[in-house]
């Protein structure tokens, strides 16, 4: 039997948040964590959770996981559960809307300044820009995200100041773009992220790397942006 | 574009820069100082004053000195600026930071260059 404890908050019928132990039966097999929690919907029809793809695409399900965050739906429990344990929380740092469903407002606000579309002032060709492919290549490990706010919600700047700091989900994608060879407004971007907190805030602790589902590395991203703010202004 | 006016420089990415630079300059005073004392095992007032007088030391001093300044006040302003929310009370954190800083580092030049 594993043992699951899930926060829980509804926020119409309780004063405060609480945890709530469950016995999930998974029979022996190594199921994802979504499985599990599908499991617990059908014991207690009130639990609310996001899912959509169940599979790793969609980036819904994003939540803390035994202490780290990840997507119910691609981790098993053979590789966070030890000694039949299982802890499930919202991601950290947004405001709770209900039970693991968190408000992501703040999350798309930092997507949305740093304007993640194609910018270019030149005529457009007849029937599309054309890239090499050596400069396809430069978004590799870029345009991979899904936007599932695991990596932002491990970052303690990100908690201390999601107002001010862009994040690494934001700041990946603002790199996305300046690397695009079909962008011309590198200058303006980078314009927007001089200050102390939109991009300097990063202390490269590198937590999002650490927990990015999808693999990619937003503080090589970050590293590249202060390149290009550096060479930009020496 | 998040607009500041208390850190070191206005700007992102002259405060991390100064960061960056001053680290390195202090990881020089400090090793320097470290090989010294290794060297000199039985350092008596002499020996120090004497290292003191040189113009050389004295700048390389000051030159870590500055250095710790503005390291101190980007590295500071950055934790008080996660930490303390309310704005008078961050306010008046980042005052007494500053003025701190500008007293210890007269106060520096005056011991480099008093004796």
């Amino acid at each position: 039997m594993l043992q699951v404890s899930i926060y829980r908050y509804n926020p119409e019928t309780d004063s405060a948040p609480y945890m709530q132990e469950f016995q999930v039966d998974t029979q022996g097999r190594d199921v994802m964590v979504l499985n599990v929690l599908e499991l617990i919907k059908q014991q207690d029809s009130s639990m609310a959770y996001r899912r959509s793809c169940r599979e790793g695409v969609c980036g819904s399900d994003g939540m803390n996981i035994n202490g780290t965050n990840g997507l119910a739906c691609i981790t098993p429990l053979s590789a966070v559960v030890k000694n039949d344990k299982l802890t499930l929380r919202p991601l950290p740092g947004l405001p709770v809307v209900r039970d693991l469903v968190v408000d992501m407002g703040i999350f798309y606000k930092q997507y949305e300044r740093i304007q993640p579309y194609l910018q270019n002032d030149t005529t457009p060709p007849a029937i599309e820009r054309l890239q090499s492919p050596e400069e396809r290549d430069k978004l590799d490990g870029l345009y991979e995200c899904i936007l599932c706010a695991c990596c932002s919600t491990s970052c303690p700047s990100f908690w201390w100041n999601p107002d001010k700091f862009v994040g690494p989900a934001g700041l990946l994608q603002a790199y996305r773009f300046l690397a695009d060879s079909r962008d011309t407004a590198a200058r303006e971007r980078l314009a927007e992220l001089e200050d102390p907190f939109s991009v300097f805030r990063c202390r490269g602790i590198m937590n999002c790397v650490a927990v990015c589902p999808k693999g990619l590395n937003p503080t090589r991203a970050i590293g590249k942006i202060r390149e290009l703010l550096m060479e930009n202004a020496t | 574009m998040v607009t500041n006016v208390t850190n070191f420089s206005r700007s992102g990415l002259s405060d991390w820069l100064i960061q960056q630079v001053s680290a390195v300059i202090l990881a020089l005073y400090t090793l320097f100082m470290v090989g010294y004392f290794l060297l000199h095992p039985e350092l008596d007032y002499i020996a120090w004053h004497g290292l003191f007088s040189h113009t050389w030391m004295r700048i390389f001093s000051l030159l870590a000195f500055i250095a710790l300044s503005a390291h101190a006040w980007v590295g500071l302003w950055t934790v008080i600026t996660d930490y303390i929310k309310p704005t008078r009370i961050r306010f008046g954190a980042q005052v007494v930071l500053i003025v701190a800083i500008f007293v210890f580092l007269v106060w520096a030049i005056q011991i480099l260059w008093g004796a």
